[in-house]
Order: structure tokens, then C-alpha cells, then sequence
């Protein structure tokens, strides 16, 4: 008899083979939060990248929006288990960022007004592979989601993309960030589901 | 005006408990950031995912964090410089 419920038949309609294991596919955009959400007026906003050999690069509102603009279409994965496929953004690429940066250093702090910060190998943040972007689906990015300007290295868990960035300090020695020195992995890659450490 | 984006201290009673056998959201604690002295039940916490993040509410700095992961319970006391914990005979 049939008794077992259509419900419980088959694979879940949300697999996909863009979604790393452990992970669920949402469509609205989850706002997860540390503290306080930062208001920076854009006459005051300025993004630096600090060297390991302290030299400063510094950039206004007006100087980064003249940089050339990307456009990428990534999907995101929250450590919380949440995915999102296909989200579009506007910003510019590290590596235009980092082109007349000299530095010998490995790692990579990003910091954020607010306070926040996340760690990563510098690595991870070039090659095509991370953006600091203002625009999201068209419109300019919310506060709620890090706007003016966050980070966004969608091959990490989206811990990784740091809202409401501020800077990002070369360093010679890896530096774990708020939430890598709180219990989460130190570096996150979904597709080896490195959510805490130990992992 | 904003909806208020976090809960009081109180909110930590319940994952805290998992850890300490006294309900410590009536310790008192000295914020490391600026001295204010209160209960754990007054700071302002953030969460529940990725963790709980309770924070001052003098200067907004973190007091603790705490992360559940399926194994472990990471509880981080950064923002504190000691906690007075009542204890009741």
C-alpha cells in the first residue's frame, strides 16, 4: 500500500551540483549580524590597503568609483548553511586594487568600520577571485548588506566577504579575525565544508 | 527608525546553561573596553547565527562571544575583564 508520502520520495528539488555539501539554496538574501549596523557617509568613506612594509595606498569614494568597474555573477555560501545562486554585483577587482601595491606578505587582514575583521592569504584575494563592490543587484548596496562597500570572496564562506570594509592590512604572519578567533575555521571553503576549526 | 537589531543579555541564559551549571546573566562584568560594570543580562546581543556576539551596551565593544558548532561550544571572553559570579548555598 502506498503509504509513504510523495514528500519523502527523491532527491531534495534543491540539489544541484553548484551547491557544496551541507548547504541549502535560499532566494531572498539573509542579513546576519555581529553588532550595530555602521552609517559611513560617502564623503568620509576611504579604503586603504596598508603593507607589511607601511607604505599606505588610499582611496576616496570619488577615486574608487573612477577605478575600472566589474561586474560579476557569483553564487554565495553562509557558513549558517544558506547558498545563493547567481547574485550580481558592481565593484572593482583586487587586483586593479593591488597593481602598483608592492608587498612580500602571505596573509591578509580585512577590517571593516564597525570593527569586524576576517583573516585570508592574500592569494585568495587576487587572480579574479575577490572584489570590493558597492552595487548589488543593480541598485547601490543596502547598509544592511555592507554598503557603502564590502568585500566579496564567493569561493569562502561569506563570513570571508567582510561588510562595510575599511581596509585590508598586508601581514608577513597570518593574523585570525573576529570570527576565526571565535570558533570558526581559519580559512572556509565550502566545497571541504570548513565551518569551525578542526574541521 | 531602525528596528532594534538586538536582544538583551537575558537571551544568553539559555545557551549559556549548556556550559555553566549557575544562570551566569546575573554575574557582573567589567567591560574591557570602557569599565562600565553590569550584568551579563544588560549587554546587547547580536545572533544567534553565526554565534552570539554580546556587546557593551556603554561603548558597543564585544564582551563574549559564543559559537555552537555540533561538537563543541567555543565561548570567548575578550571584552571582559572579570566576571562576579553569585553563588547561592
Amino acid at each position: 500500500m502506498g503509504i509513504i508520502s510523495r514528500a519523502f520520495q527523491g532527491r531534495p528539488r534543491d540539489h544541484d551540483e553548484n551547491l557544496p555539501p551541507g548547504q541549502y539554496l535560499v532566494h531572498d538574501f539573509p542579513v546576519l549580524s555581529a553588532g550595530p549596523t555602521p552609517r559611513v557617509p560617502l564623503d568620509r568613506w576611504e579604503f586603504s590597503i596598508d603593507t607589511a612594509e607601511g607604505e599606505v595606498h588610499r582611496w576616496s569614494w570619488q577615486e574608487f568609483q573612477a577605478l575600472p568597474q566589474e561586474t560579476p555573477t557569483v553564487d554565495l555560501h553562509c557558513v549558517t548553511k544558506w547558498s545563493k545562486f547567481g547574485t550580481g554585483w558592481k565593484g572593482v577587482s583586487l587586483d586593479v586594487l593591488m597593481e602598483d601595491v608592492e608587498s612580500a606578505a602571505e596573509y591578509a587582514l580585512a577590517y571593516s568600520y564597525g570593527g569586524y575583521t576576517t583573516n585570508l592569504p592574500l592569494e585568495d584575494l587576487l587572480d579574479g577571485k575577490a572584489w570590493i563592490v558597492h552595487e548589488y543587484d543593480g541598485e547601490e548596496l543596502a547598509p544592511a548588506h555592507g554598503g557603502p562597500a564590502r568585500l566579496l570572496v564567493p569561493h569562502l564562506y561569506l563570513w570571508k566577504s567582510a561588510k562595510w570594509i575599511k581596509g585590508i592590512r598586508l601581514l608577513n604572519e597570518d593574523w585570525p579575525g573576529f570570527w576565526e578567533t571565535a570558533g570558526y575555521h581559519n580559512y572556509g571553503d565550502p566545497w571541504r565544508e570548513q565551518r569551525y576549526q578542526g574541521d | 527608525m531602525d528596528q532594534l537589531d538586538y536582544q538583551d543579555g537575558n537571551a544568553l541564559a539559555g545557551p549559556l546553561s549548556e556550559i555553566f551549571t549557575l544562570d551566569v546573566t546575573t554575574a557582573v562584568g567589567t567591560c574591557a573596553g570602557c569599565g562600565r560594570r553590569g550584568t551579563l543580562a544588560e549587554l546587547r546581543v547580536y545572533g544567534p547565527e553565526p554565534g552570539l556576539v554580546a556587546r557593551c551596551p556603554g561603548c558597543e565593544e564585544v564582551v563574549l562571544t559564543l559559537v555552537r558548532g555540533p561538537k563543541d561550544a567555543w565561548l570567548d571572553l575578550r571584552g571582559s575583564v572579570s566576571l562576579r559570579i553569585p553563588i547561592t548555598e
